[in-house]
């Protein structure tokens, strides 16, 4: 109960609402052009790196935390704001090392989750 | 019914009859799928936040248990379920990035276990890590460069 009170609801409803405009966007590209699922991974990707290097997801991220961090924008805001630490604490070798190792749990994770998980599969049962 | 002559009454017969892609139920399905997900993630973070955790270290915990769970999910094949309601209410969050690495993977799986699972795990995953740490280094040395005077070169 303690629990529930203490919680930040009005930051949960822009988190909801600033996600799912997030993912409309991709909708609409998906529904819209002809790009391929990969294709808009890598520019959402690609997008939040540059928004995240021009520091302008971060406003957006102080806005909707989780909504703005969990989308695939936010693995490449957190790239680039992993680089440009980087760089502050250890020049130009921080460009190359910063980047992944702010989100180096995120990558991590994802392999060995993966692989588990392929392992543990069931094959595909072919529709009738 | 009269006879389509003309390429151009073809055309209009064939968009006459092909089913209109429902974009506006998409998006909506894409809207509330995608923002449940980001409201799970939310919830983490708060309870990581309330044990004293830093936020570099919450978004990480975020991640992975997002990612963890969607990864499992798609190895039941219950992700893909999800994904053919939500549309990329499920792709364009981190838990796409996990069920893109597993969804190739569990297909060669026939092929074996180190070049067939371990090698197609990247054939979406990849390029995403390629064009995203690729563009982060970018990042850094562009401020790099416009920062000089105020850091100290190694």
């Amino acid at each position: 109960m303690e629990f529930l009170q203490s919680f930040d609801w009005m930051q949960l409803l822009k988190c909801f609402v600033v996600g799912g405009l997030i993912c409309v966007i991709g909708q609409i590209l998906i529904d819209k052009t002809k790009l391929t699922p990969a294709r808009i991974l890598v520019l959402f990707v690609t997008t939040g790196a540059i928004l995240g290097g021009l520091g302008i997801y971060q406003y957006l991220v102080d806005f909707a935390g989780a909504g703005a961090t969990v989308p695939l924008t936010g693995f490449g805001n957190n790239l680039a704001k992993g680089a440009i630490e980087g760089v502050k604490e250890s020049g130009i070798v921080g460009a190359f090392t910063g980047g992944v190792k702010a989100s180096a749990g995120g990558i991590a994770a994802a392999v060995f989750f993966g692989y588990i998980a392929s392992l543990i599969s069931k094959p595909k049962m072919k529709k009738q | 019914m009269k006879p389509l002559d003309t390429k151009k009454g073809y055309q209009d017969y064939v968009d006459k009859k092909s089913p209109n892609s429902p974009i506006l139920k998409n998006c909506f399905n894409a809207f509330w799928v995608g923002g449940l997900i980001c409201s799970i993630g939310q919830v983490i973070l708060f309870i990581c936040k309330q044990r004293g955790l830093d936020t570099q270290t919450s978004g990480t915990i975020v991640s992975i248990i997002l990612i963890g769970i969607s990864a499992f999910l798609t190895g039941l094949n219950i992700f893909n379920r999800i994904g053919k309601l939500a549309g990329a209410g499920s792709l364009i969050p981190i838990t796409g990035f996990a069920n893109s690495i597993v969804a190739p993977a569990m297909e060669y799986k026939s092929e074996g276990y180190v070049m067939g699972v371990g090698g197609k795990m990247f054939t979406v995953a990849g390029p995403v890590l390629v064009f995203g740490i690729s563009a982060s280094i970018i990042v850094g040395l562009v401020y790099l460069i416009f920062n000089s005077q105020s850091i100290t070169l190694v």
